[in-house]
């Protein structure tokens, strides 16, 4: 039997792979005919609505549901687990949001009032909400030591510092964000018979999310399908099954009907998932000639009531003598959920904008600071940075046209408007996720293939037709793709930029697989030596011969089609990780208002073998847009005075909009070295350095460095009226 | 939402006598209603929906001057002739940037669209006050009043068409609550800046319904509205201002200045307008107006970045209305 | 308010009578109303409370639905008529995700109660796919990937649709004030602003 090498195509042999490609769900979503877990409706489905907490810190006091229930239109009336006083026993609520009671009834309006009917009491206790004010914390005794880091001989880092030529001290942060998903966390549930579940389930993880239903509601396993087609948004959020998901399964039991429960948008906001935030009080010392020579940080944040904060500090660059201090603060607020490149934005926001600063106070030109230092890079995940940041940094420039542009601080007044540019670096995995899948080769043909994953908008029903259709010489519109269903071969998570690469590598290899299977078979019936065979065009050559058809070619499969497993990830060459990425912003500032407009923002970006260029592209605008989002508007604003999440709504969290985004340059570094690299994920990289690059851009226009992001009218106007 | 029952009268009269029952409440477009209702904000017993009220639309030269009856959309009111020399009018439409808002959202409504203040938005009511103390004194005031906060408001008020109209001597027409009750008020009057919590942001009581506004005649003179706004989108003003000035021989002869969002009515700036009168308006003078409007802001403790923005709001509106406004700003 | 204006202003200057006679058609209404005693009270018809059976004419087809005065115009799609592409973001305010067309102007039907439609041509996303044949506006965002998600895109592609009517030959700076009121996540825009401009440039 022939056995085909496990390869991707000489990069000049590929027609649909490494390509371009419009999505193949396109229309659909476009159209609206995409159904998404909300859109379930009919069939007598029930709509919920919660009750929730409306404290930062409270004990329930009272719960009463008994009005609630004689609601016109109310069908059932769901209690939380131990939110009940009962024996004494009150529960605590640690955060606004938290949910108590559900609501079912025929109209969501019906089930509104229905929520309305309960009476709840509380014993309001005191709350910490507030994270930027470490001494107020501290105070309170509410903050979690973290442990002291040091690299170098003790005493070194402060020699070092004390003797170095330039030393900048400053202070830095980054506000908490939520996943915010347009389509909120939750599902559409309904039994078949008593111990059968469907559950259409908005989740990042369609493979791994059945147990957790079947477990609680004491069912097996094997009785529960996910099913996810599409997804509304996840960004790391939508892992679990969730204790909304499990109580929209156990209305759905005690009714009888298919129940929809997805949460309300404050509630989406408030718990559904938040990136922490993250504060830093930075010292870095440097030679004259811009080589840094050592750091010392201490950084505090929050993730919510656990009291955790970020790790990554400092980020990337990582001089050789540094010290790191961490603090935890413990806040009454939503808990943190694993955001788009965990740690890293935080972290880049804390040191990039440190070392454009040291770069001012060297006064120097913070692209020669950067580049200066990567050798320094030791905390990049890519194999070789130094030399991937270097080239990436002199295509970026070339974009830019930085070194043309470039002024000092304050330097640049343009048209009323005082302009700047900022830049800064990054890293990420991005390794393949394990998982499997399966191609089936039918006799007239057609092929399909099935796996339990799922297309966060990354595209992944388009990427895994491209990477299938070019292993047999087919257009991509002749492959069919089946996701979304936990009755599929299970498919890892979508988390962590492991998707594509995660899917790609199983779908290679079970179609080189299953190509080698037909080749036999073509070489049996054409008397052809299979080892010679190749397919393209539709149809099997023997060196540049045409044998037969890919439609006579799999007609010798027989009836039953031909069925092959593909499985991953696998150190074959198909997949890699470690990649770098570089971001430079042209801004300008209105320092009347403090308004600002993005005039450029370039994205360099590798991303080893890339599957699809419009899709990939796609991904690294939607990062680049987030990060005009949090650089810019976008922040939890937590509200001391009474413990509330004062913006949790689509009006007052300000997501940007259409004519926010200026003029976005996305390139990629794929010289050969990537594309025969093998395919790594892109969802976390371009994410990460846009905050810090916004505002390192900012100080260069102003010449004062506004400290914390987003850099909202207030906090630019603030930071010119302290300077 | 509580049930409640819903009206659609074809007339004024039918409207106001649907409205003097207590309880109800006007829905122009739904925009601001909606969302009141689903948060029991606004709770009610029965919704008139005026929108089948035929002699609330229309803009139409009356008088000297123009009506605009509060169903006229933004849309309507960006694209009618008779509207043309009231640019300030214009400044504001091309601030509220959704097609949806343009083609559905009501002068009406923007007149009296609540306040937009997140302690109200969240069941504090209009003071915001929880255990006897002010939310937005002790809690978080970055979008609040810099002016006229000394009492228990702290909110700004919503409209964005007020400050423009105001500063066109604009007035309203008021229907009810007798049948064929009229009244017609300077718009600077419709507003009130309420005490307590059984006050209300305007003077509207029940069955009274807003029904038209008169522009005087447009003259000679020249307007702007400059809002400053945190994103370029469908977003509310963080501050603006509006200017309506009379030149006689390149001077200001007299001068109407007013901010909004800036305090719990749309707030006249009278030392500005001071500042004006008699004086060519440069660069300078422009920004002595603005550095003049807000010398007696006061602050709460989160916002006095806003004071800026209305000094700078003031300056933009009068250089924008006597085409001065420079660069991309 | 800080006092009143110091700018002299007269006041309309003029009588009701006189405001009912020079203010046109739309004024001669309220006349004929306010002199008719007996039309001061609504008659029944026109107050609705409780659930009451309506005909929303959908796509161009006229559909019952039975509605409270409570409910949404974005409800009755999506639960009544099983048209989900208008796409529920569950908040109060508006977003876009929900925008249709209601007499051929973009309307957040979120915020519209569906008795407020009644009787007037409602369009979604849906009647811009007919079989095989899809509206420019769905073939522009497919193309230039107006989209990631996937949520938000329908609304946005019914809001550009009704703006496209309204502006065809639309600039980017018309484009991205008229299009302000939809809101995307994954971060789209740069997609659906290229996909507006080709269109408005190709006459949509």
């Amino acid at each position: 039997m022939v056995e085909l090498k496990v390869e991707w195509k000489p990069r000049n042999e590929n027609t649909v792979f490494n390509h371009p490609a419009v999505r193949t769900d396109g229309v659909d979503k476009a159209s609206g005919f995409a159904k998404y877990s909300t859109d379930y409706t009919g069939n007598g489905s029930l709509h919920v609505r919660l009750l929730t907490a409306r404290h930062a810190h409270a004990m329930i006091k009272t719960l009463n549901v008994r009005d609630a229930k004689r609601m016109d239109g109310v069908q059932e009336v769901y209690v939380f687990p131990f939110r009940e006083p009962a024996n004494g026993m009150l529960y605590e609520v640690q955060w606004e949001g938290e949910p108590i009671v559900a609501v079912a009834a025929d109209t969501p309006a019906q089930a509104e009032a229905g929520v309305r009917a309960i009476e709840i009491a509380y014993y309001v206790l005191d709350h910490l909400v507030n994270d930027q004010y470490l001494e107020a914390a501290t105070e309170l005794g509410l903050t979690k030591p973290g442990r002291t880091a040091e690299e170098g001989e003790e005493g070194e880092v402060d020699k070092a510092i004390s003797s170095a030529a330039v030393v900048h001290r400053g202070s830095y942060g980054i506000q908490a964000i939520t996943h915010c998903c347009l389509e909120p966390h939750g599902s559409t549930c309904a039994w078949e018979g008593e111990d059968k579940l469907n559950v259409e389930l908005s989740t990042q993880n369609v493979s791994g999310t059945g147990g957790q239903f079947a477990g609680p509601l004491g069912i097996d396993a094997a009785n529960v399908t996910v099913h996810c087609d599409y997804i509304g948004g996840g960004f790391g959020s939508k892992f679990a099954a969730d204790e909304w998901g499990l109580a929209c399964a156990e209305i759905a039991k005690a009714t009888k009907r298919p129940v929809q429960l997805h949460l309300d948008r404050p509630t989406e906001l408030q718990i559904a998932g938040s990136r922490p935030s993250a504060f830093a009080d930075v010292t870095v010392a440097a030679n004259q000639d811009g080589t840094i020579v050592a750091w010392d940080s201490h950084h505090w944040g929050t993730d919510g009531i656990r009291g955790g904060t970020v790790t990554q500090v400092p980020y990337v660059i990582q001089p050789k003598l540094r010290r790191v201090r961490t603090t935890g603060l413990i806040t009454n607020t939503g808990p943190a959920r694993a955001w788009r490149a965990p740690n890293h934005p935080q972290a880049c926001a804390l040191t990039s904008t440190a070392i454009d600063d040291l770069a001012a106070a060297l006064g120097m030109d913070p692209y020669d600071v950067f580049l200066k230092n990567l050798n320094l890079a030791t905390g990049s995940q890519s194999k070789n940075p130094q030399e991937v940041y270097a080239e990436e940094m002199k295509v970026a420039e070339g974009l830019m046209d930085w070194k043309g542009k470039w002024k000092g601080r304050g330097q640049w007044d343009d048209n009323g408007w005082k302009r700047g540019l900022g830049m800064a670096i990054h890293t990420w995995g991005g390794r393949a996720g394990g998982g499997s899948c399966t191609i089936k080769v039918h006799q007239d043909g057609t092929v399909e293939t099935f796996a339990g994953t799922q297309d966060l908008g990354t595209g992944t029903r388009t990427c895994i037709g491209q990477v299938v259709a070019e292993s047999f010489g087919l257009p991509l519109s002749a492959v069919q793709v089946n996701i979304g269903s936990s009755k599929y071969p299970q498919s890892g998570a979508s988390g962590g930029s492991t998707t594509i690469g995660g899917v790609s590598g199983p779908h290679r290899r079970a179609a080189l697989d299953a190509l080698g299977k037909i080749f036999d078979k073509v070489a049996a019936k054409y008397e052809v030596d299979a080892a010679s065979l190749s397919a393209k065009d539709g149809k099997i050559l023997n060196g540049e011969n045409v044998v037969c058809t890919w439609q006579q070619a799999a007609g010798l499969v027989g009836p039953m089609g031909l069925e092959v497993m593909g499985e991953g990830p696998k150190d074959d060459g198909l997949t890699s990780d470690g990649v770098c990425g570089v971001q430079m912003v042209d801004l300008s500032v209105d320092t009347e208002t403090g308004r600002v407009k993005i005039n450029k923002y370039v994205a360099v970006q590798d991303i080893g073998t890339i599957v699809n260029h419009q899709l990939a592209k796609s991904q690294v605008l939607g990062a680049m847009i987030q990060c005009i989002s949090y650089g810019l508007s976008e922040e939890r604003i937590m509200d001391n005075a009474s413990g509330r999440f004062l913006n949790a709504n689509l009006r007052d969290y300000k997501l940007p909009r259409i004519g926010d985004i200026g003029e976005l340059v996305v390139e990629f570094y794929e010289p050969d070295s990537q594309y025969n690299k093998g395919v790594v994920g892109l969802g976390e990289p371009p994410v990460i350095s846009g905050g810090a690059a916004i505002s390192n851009a900012v100080a260069n226009a102003i010449g004062v460095r506004v400290p914390v992001l987003p850099l909202t009218p207030k906090r630019i106007l603030d930071a010119l009226a302290n300077a | 939402m509580n049930p409640f029952e819903y009206a659609q009268p074809n007339t004024e009269a039918e409207a106001v006598a649907l409205l003097a029952e207590r309880g109800s409440t006007v829905l122009a477009s739904g925009m601001d209603l909606m969302p009141l209702l689903r948060k029991s904000v606004v709770e009610t017993e029965r919704v008139v929906d005026i929108s089948r009220v035929e002699s609330l639309r229309g803009i139409e030269a009356v008088g000297g001057g123009v009506t605009i009856g509060v169903l006229s959309t933004l849309e309507d009111i960006a694209c009618n002739p008779l509207l043309a020399d009231y640019p300030s009018l214009k400044d504001v439409n091309e601030g509220i940037r959704a097609i949806q808002v343009q083609q559905n959202g009501t002068l009406g409504g923007d007149l009296c669209h609540l306040p937009n203040c997140w302690y109200f938005r969240s069941g504090y009511g209009l003071l915001g006050r929880e255990n006897g103390k002010s939310l937005p004194e002790i809690g978080d005031n970055r979008y609040h009043a810099i002016f006229g906060n000394a009492g228990p408001a702290k909110f700004v008020s919503a409209s964005r068409f007020a400050p423009a109209l105001i500063a066109w001597g604009a007035k309203v027409r008021i229907a009810g609550p007798e049948p064929d009750a009229e009244k017609w008020l300077p718009l600077e009057e419709f507003y009130q800046t309420p005490k307590t919590e059984r006050h209300g942001v305007t003077v509207l009581t029940p069955g009274q319904l807003l029904t038209h506004v008169w522009l005087p005649s447009a003259e000679n003179k020249v307007s702007a509205t400059y809002e400053v706004l945190e994103m370029e989108g469908l977003d509310w003003p963080l501050a603006s201002a509006a200017a309506t000035l009379e030149l006689e021989a390149g001077r200001v002869r007299t001068a109407t200045i007013v901010l909004g969002h800036v305090a719990p009515t749309p707030w006249f700036s009278l030392v500005a307008a001071d500042v004006l009168v008699g004086q060519p308006v440069t660069p300078q003078l422009a920004q002595a107006a603005g550095e003049a409007a807000v010398s007696e802001a006061t602050p709460l403790s989160e916002n006095a970045y806003k004071v800026r923005l209305a000094q700078t709001s003031v300056k933009r509106a009068l250089l924008k209305a006597t085409n001065q406004l420079e660069g991309g700003l | 308010m800080s006092g009143s204006s110091k700018t002299p202003r007269s006041g309309p200057g003029f009588s009701r009578r006189s405001f009912l006679k020079g203010s046109g058609a739309a004024m001669a209404a309220t006349a004929i109303v306010t002199g008719a005693e007996e039309a001061l009270v609504a008659d029944d018809n026109t107050v609705v409370s409780g659930p009451k059976e309506i005909t929303l004419n959908v796509n161009g087809q006229d559909r019952k639905v039975t509605v409270e005065p409570r409910t949404s115009l974005l409800e009755v799609l999506r639960d009544q008529l099983g048209l989900t592409g208008s796409k529920d973001l569950q908040d109060i305010y508006v977003d876009g995700a929900d925008t249709v067309m209601v007499d051929g102007k973009a309307t957040y039907a979120g915020t519209t109660f569906a008795l407020q439609v009644e009787g007037k041509p409602i369009r979604t996303v849906e009647s811009l796919r007919d079989g095989r044949n899809l509206d420019p506006v769905v073939t522009g965002f497919v193309k230039h990937d107006g989209m990631q998600c996937g949520y938000c895109t329908p609304g946005f592609v019914v809001a550009t649709r009704a703006f496209l009517d309204q502006n065809p030959s639309a600039t980017l700076e018309e484009i991205q004030k008229g299009l302000g009121g939809n809101i995307c996540r994954c971060g789209t825009y740069d997609g659906i602003t290229k996909c507006a401009l080709e269109l408005a440039k190709g006459g949509a």
